[in-house]
């Protein structure tokens, strides 16, 4: 079992993002929630953050927080996976516990 | 003698994530009623409250941002946008809100008072202020 990362800050205004990627394992699952989806928007200048860390970990944007900011799903980077709220409460059941990244 | 002045309002955070983006467009309004030459200056993550397609019904918030497009209305005359924080962002100007403006006497009128600019030209607008506001 691994733990589930979440990450509610904008990679431009804090460090959260980084962090979390630099300081958690591989096979960990990261949630992006809040003002932490704009990380997942292609063509950005912290693109690479989340196109390399799909390649070992499990990087998760939750919709309803996408959606709200007016991010096009086709603009997402490749390997991200939309969640819903039931699928939040899924990868904290799933995982053996949750490190927030504030 | 007037005591108009030129108030610069500078948006530099996202919207929903925090109240700050709210906060600074419930006080645009109140400027703009009080008949000052407000200017709206959008950088950093400031430039995410002009996006278009938000819709908030997923999280339960108010969707603030058609306040925006209604600004021309309340004869703000100005909205900037830093340029290289939409950059960063990996938006375009296509990526934002557009906002018209009328004059209701002279009836002169633009299609879209948002304006993308360049850095050298934000720290001018900002020194030409009287005052500016920080949100």
């Amino acid at each position: 079992m691994s733990d589930l990362h979440t990450v509610n800050k904008s990679p431009f205004e804090k460090n959260s993002l980084e962090s979390c990627l630099r300081l958690s394992k591989a096979g960990s699952a990261i949630l992006l929630y809040e003002d932490g989806v704009y990380a997942a928007l292609k063509g950005t200048a912290v693109e690479n953050m989340i196109a390399s860390a799909v390649s070992d970990k499990k990087v998760y944007v939750l919709g309803p927080d996408y959606k709200a900011r007016g991010l096009a799903d086709d603009r997402m980077i490749d390997g991200v996976e939309v969640v819903d709220y039931a699928g939040f409460v899924d990868l904290v059941d799933a995982n053996d516990k949750v490190q927030a990244w504030v | 003698m007037s005591d108009t002045k030129n108030f610069m309002f500078l948006n530099r955070r996202a919207p929903y994530g925090t109240i700050y983006a709210w906060e600074s467009l419930e006080v645009v309004l109140i400027a703009a009623a009080f008949e000052q030459n407000v200017s709206l200056m959008f950088a950093d993550d400031g430039v995410y409250e002009l996006t278009k397609n938000q819709d908030t019904a997923g999280i339960g918030m108010k969707n603030f941002s058609p306040t925006y497009r209604t600004l021309g209305d309340y004869e703000v005359r100005h909205m900037y946008v830093d340029k290289a924080s939409l950059e960063a962002r990996g938006l375009t100007a296509d990526d934002l809100v557009q906002v018209e403006w009328e004059d209701w006497e002279t009836e002169e009128s633009v299609d879209n008072i948002v304006e993308v600019v360049d850095s050298e030209r934000v720290a001018e607008l900002l020194d030409e202020s009287d005052v500016v506001f920080s949100f």
